[in-house]
């Protein structure tokens, strides 16, 4: 192939390295209006009073409002949030009112003007906790609340969801087990903290049409969910995501847009920005939930795993109306990349009083692998086995059954992932120790799957108008967060089209004018969205090629795309230039044909099925796993309880590495950001407050944290992928914090069970086990 | 208050206010977004420009200590179209991905590589950790700083 499977540097490298790019921040559109918004200081309380009279009276002061103007419940699969606190606050940080005003100065005095009296209510911070029977309740209204049919609320509880998986027969499974295993583990909250904050600005015309321009990683997702809160027609309602500077699943959904709305409406024709600062983008933006998991688990003499029985509860915080999604996603992978037959899973999405839980790269899958990896290497260590032979015992292989009883397909690379990264670490042979004494060294594996998690009829679409000099148009609405998308993409259409990169323009991000895209999350794009691009080619072809065949009076089965022209396959020769078609066909006696070229694309994934109610069982309830598996060495200073990640190794089954630079250069990322999880990051609360919303207290991985990375591909071609590519950006960083959990046992002997791996965390852990 | 500095080889007489910080008046003034507020408190990079050839984080000064001192924003790096050489190696070895941080972090490498045109590894390392990054994990970055000091050099 000649585009598709080639290292292009990217095509958005210029813009980006000058400065040019204009996020929406940097977008400053005239007589802009500033929004403040003025927050609860509880995180469970009900609203007695809201006095806005002083910041109404505050010079410079355009609009307020409050949560009564727009009590309209939203969300994407759950509607149970609404954008300001309407009778109650439910987390510390929500939003209770808001103003507009002419400088971003006015806007934040005047939210302070607002005065409001609480009635403080008994508030919960723990998911276990809150599943008990005498907790408050958060949402007494669960019950009213609209939901998308595949999600199991449970009015009169703090249960937004309960996902359960019902395999085999577990009872029977565990009496004839020759060893039985249990263990709990806990991943913490902790944040995506892209570089760029959320920020949106609203703007309504004199015939009220809406304008949003949002960083945001979906902005259809974003227009359907605003249309639907505040009774804008989606003809009306335009949402433009020029660049996202970050996203990793923060700016999947809709955050603050819904703040500006309203005060939009109050203002006339005036834009109006909210940008927010990091202390609101830690407070009040998503964050990854907080997961308890247990796992039991049934073991033959060989080490075959015969059963799983586990729970996992989701600290879904104050709204979940995506956590319920996490929740079941985390059941559809309940025993990881392993095939079992016995299977029984519990998931709970659990609504606390904690910041909002939302979807973070990987969603779900980083959090219960790190107990399922963790436990793979403690049952190898009690059976006295190789934990990689363990693995390759109970391994998925084509041929074999998912946790939801799905036929494993032929493009399952799971056990040459481990075999590339065992080998790259050399695993099996014992670390150099250092001179130093206090330091000591080892390696650590662990394996990791994921599937895109999205409703079954989420779909792409892709537009392509060919220009007269030969150069083409390819407008889709996925966006470009940093993953390379506007590259990748563009190589899938010069492949189809046959025209050089150089002379394709990616458009994205406009709803009035890039074709319809269900979401840019997932790990979804390249799959979907490229598969809509390849149809849109072949569209463009069949109209070339029809035409080309009457100019050269072949037949149309013989013509072929190569090179800008088309060519007759028997004699190349004979060959006609893509770009003297580009507006259609001029006959011999000057009549004209067709028209310009535009070519259309949509695409849906085939035979992605609903799964069991009451089992959860699916023949193929999502559209392809990705397969992977990383190996670490890792240094653990016992004096300071620091540790330092020497190495990493990741190998990752992505199909077809459309771009293999491009998927290296994710898993780098990968890496990097599953470490700080695995040893920094974690949000630290008192009674639901953030202590620790600033890069000083919440640390994330700078450079010299950096390990050596080495990078390899599998490619076992995804039967229905473009070209046989697979999603692979968000499965890259799953199993980063277990390898690292495994790595500090073999160098410590102590197994943690909650992350992360913090100098304090080791020191009393290697002092109470007197290291 | 009235100041006069030089801003990417112009020479600037501006009234500011006291209280705005150099990043608000790059961007809101002169239309300098190349700058980026990531954090505000000096903890991301994300704003960092040369003040005299050296980095910092113009989130952190204010707007009047310009004053009589040499400002270069990324804007000011290219000349025209020709790329400056760390942008060009940030292109080619894919130092970038969402391109929020990219900005800061090539003014940053900038100062650097002025002061110590032949760094090792350790030293980029070092020179890079006030710039936070959360795509790239840094590698490509590294190796961007390391190919333009050998093209320079």
């Amino acid at each position: 192939m000649k585009y598709v499977g080639k290292s292009i540097v990217r095509v958005d490298g210029v813009k980006k390295v000058t400065g040019d790019l204009k996020f929406v921040d940097d977008i400053k559109l005239p007589k802009m209006l500033y929004a403040g918004v003025k927050r609860s200081p509880h995180a469970h309380a009900k609203i007695l009073k809201i006095n806005t009279i002083l910041a109404e009276r505050h010079p410079g002061v355009r609009a307020v409002v409050t949560g009564k103007d727009f009590p309209k419940r939203a969300g994407l699969y759950l509607a149970d949030k609404t954008f300001f606190a309407v009778d109650k606050v439910r987390f510390a940080g929500e939003a209770v009112a808001a103003v507009a005003a002419d400088t971003v100065e006015i806007a934040k005095e005047a939210a302070e003007l607002i005065e409001v009296e609480y009635e403080v209510l008994k508030s919960i911070h723990n998911a276990k906790e809150a599943m008990k029977k005498d907790a408050p309740i958060i949402h007494p209204a669960l019950g009213d609340y609209k939901v998308v049919p595949i999600f199991k609320t449970i009015p009169g509880t703090n249960i937004s969801e309960h996902f359960k998986l019902r395999k085999g027969n577990v009872e029977a499974a565990f009496e004839k087990a020759y060893k039985i295993f249990e263990k709990d583990f806990y991943v913490p909250h902790i944040q995506h903290t892209p570089i760029e904050n959320h920020v949106a600005i609203a703007q309504f015309d004199r015939e009220k049409n809406l304008t949003v321009w949002a960083s945001c990683q979906s902005p259809y997702a974003v227009r359907a969910a605003l249309s639907d809160a505040f009774d804008v027609p989606l003809h009306k309602l335009r949402v433009i995501s020029p660049a996202v500077g970050g996203g990793f699943g923060a700016k999947a959904g809709t955050t603050l847009e819904g703040i500006i709305i309203p005060l939009a409406m109050k203002v006339g024709n005036r834009p109006i920005k909210l940008t927010y600062s990091r202390e609101d983008e830690f407070v009040s933006s998503y964050v990854r939930q907080a997961l308890h998991s247990k796992f039991k688990t049934a073991v033959d003499k060989n080490g075959k795993l015969l059963a799983v029985q586990n729970e996992f509860i989701w600290d879904g915080g104050a709204f979940t109306e995506y956590g319920v999604n996490i929740a079941k996603s985390a059941g559809f992978a309940a025993v990881g990349p392993y095939d079992v037959e016995n299977i029984h899973c519990d998931s709970y999405a659990v609504y606390t009083n904690n910041p909002v839980g939302g979807p973070y790269r990987g969603f779900g899958m980083a959090e219960i692998h790190f107990g399922i990896e963790q436990n793979m290497d403690h049952i190898a260590r009690e059976m006295g086995m190789d934990p990689i032979e363990l693995r390759k015992i109970n391994a998925q292989k084509p041929g074999g059954t998912t946790a939801t009883g799905a036929k494993v397909d032929a493009a399952c690379g799971l056990e040459e992932c481990l075999d590339s990264v065992v080998n790259e670490i050399d695993y099996h042979t014992p670390s150099e120790q250092p001179a130093d004494p206090n330091k000591v060294r080892a390696k650590g594996v662990a394996c990791g799957m994921k599937a895109p998690s999205m409703p079954n009829n989420a779909g792409s679409s892709a537009v392509i108008r060919l220009n007269e000099d030969g150069s083409a148009f390819l407008s889709v609405s996925a966006q470009d967060l940093g993953q390379g998308s506007d590259t990748a993409l563009t190589q899938i259409a010069a492949e189809g089209l046959q025209i050089p990169v150089e002379k394709i323009t990616i458009k994205t991000g406009d709803t009035d004018h890039t074709p319809y895209e269900w979401q840019t999350v997932a790990s979804r794009i390249t799959y979907s969205t490229g598969n809509a691009i390849v149809k849109a080619c072949d569209d463009i072809k069949s109209q070339l090629v029809n035409l080309a065949s009457q100019k050269l009076d072949v037949l149309e089965e013989e013509l072929i795309l190569d090179d800008e022209h088309v060519v007759w396959e028997k004699d190349p020769s004979k060959r006609v230039p893509i770009k003297s078609l580009a507006l259609g066909l001029q006959l011999a006696d000057g009549s004209g044909i067709h028209g310009p070229i535009i070519g259309r694309g949509t695409f849906v994934p085939e035979g992605v099925l609903n799964f069991d109610s009451e089992t959860g069982l699916s023949e193929k309830p999502v559209v392809f796993w990705t397969y992977g598996a990383y190996g670490v060495e890792i240094e653990v200073d016992k004096q300071t309880g620091n540790i330092k990640v020497l190495k990493a190794t990741t190998c990752f089954d992505v199909g077809k590495a459309i771009n293999p630079e491009l998927v290296k250069a994710q898993c780098e990322g990968a890496v990097v950001q599953g470490l700080g999880s695995a040893i920094f990051e974690e949000i630290i609360m008192k009674d639901g407050k953030f202590r620790n919303p600033n890069f000083t207290d919440y640390k994330i991985p700078t450079s010299g944290d950096m390990p050596e990375m080495t990078i390899k591909i599998a490619e076992n071609p995804q039967y229905d992928g473009p070209y046989g590519a697979r999603g692979m950006a968000e499965p890259a960083m799953i199993p980063a914090a277990p390898s690292i959990v495994n790595a500090f046992y073999n160098a410590t002997g102590i197994a943690m069970n909650r992350l992360p791996l913090t100098p304090e965390r080791v020191v009393n852990a290697l002092r109470e086990h007197n290291k | 208050m009235k100041i006069t500095f030089t801003l990417n080889m112009d020479v600037i007489e501006h009234e500011v206010e006291p209280n705005i910080t150099l990043l608000k008046m790059l961007r809101e003034d002169f239309d300098l977004t190349g700058a980026k507020e990531g954090c505000g408190g000096g903890e991301c990079g994300a704003c960092t420009i040369l003040l005299n050839g050296k980095p910092v984080v113009s989130c952190l000064m204010l707007a009047v200590q310009a004053d009589g001192q040499e400002i270069i924003t990324i804007e000011g790096l290219a000349r025209g179209e020709v790329l400056d050489e760390l942008q060009k190696t940030f292109i080619s070895t894919g130092a970038l991905q969402c391109g929020y941080c990219t900005p800061g972090m090539i003014m940053t490498a900038k100062g650097l590589l002025a002061e110590n045109p032949d760094p090792t590894r350790e030293e980029i390392k070092t020179a890079l950790s006030g710039n936070l990054c959360r795509c790239t994990g840094y590698k490509r970055i590294i190796e961007a700083v390391e190919s333009a000091a050998k093209s320079n050099g």
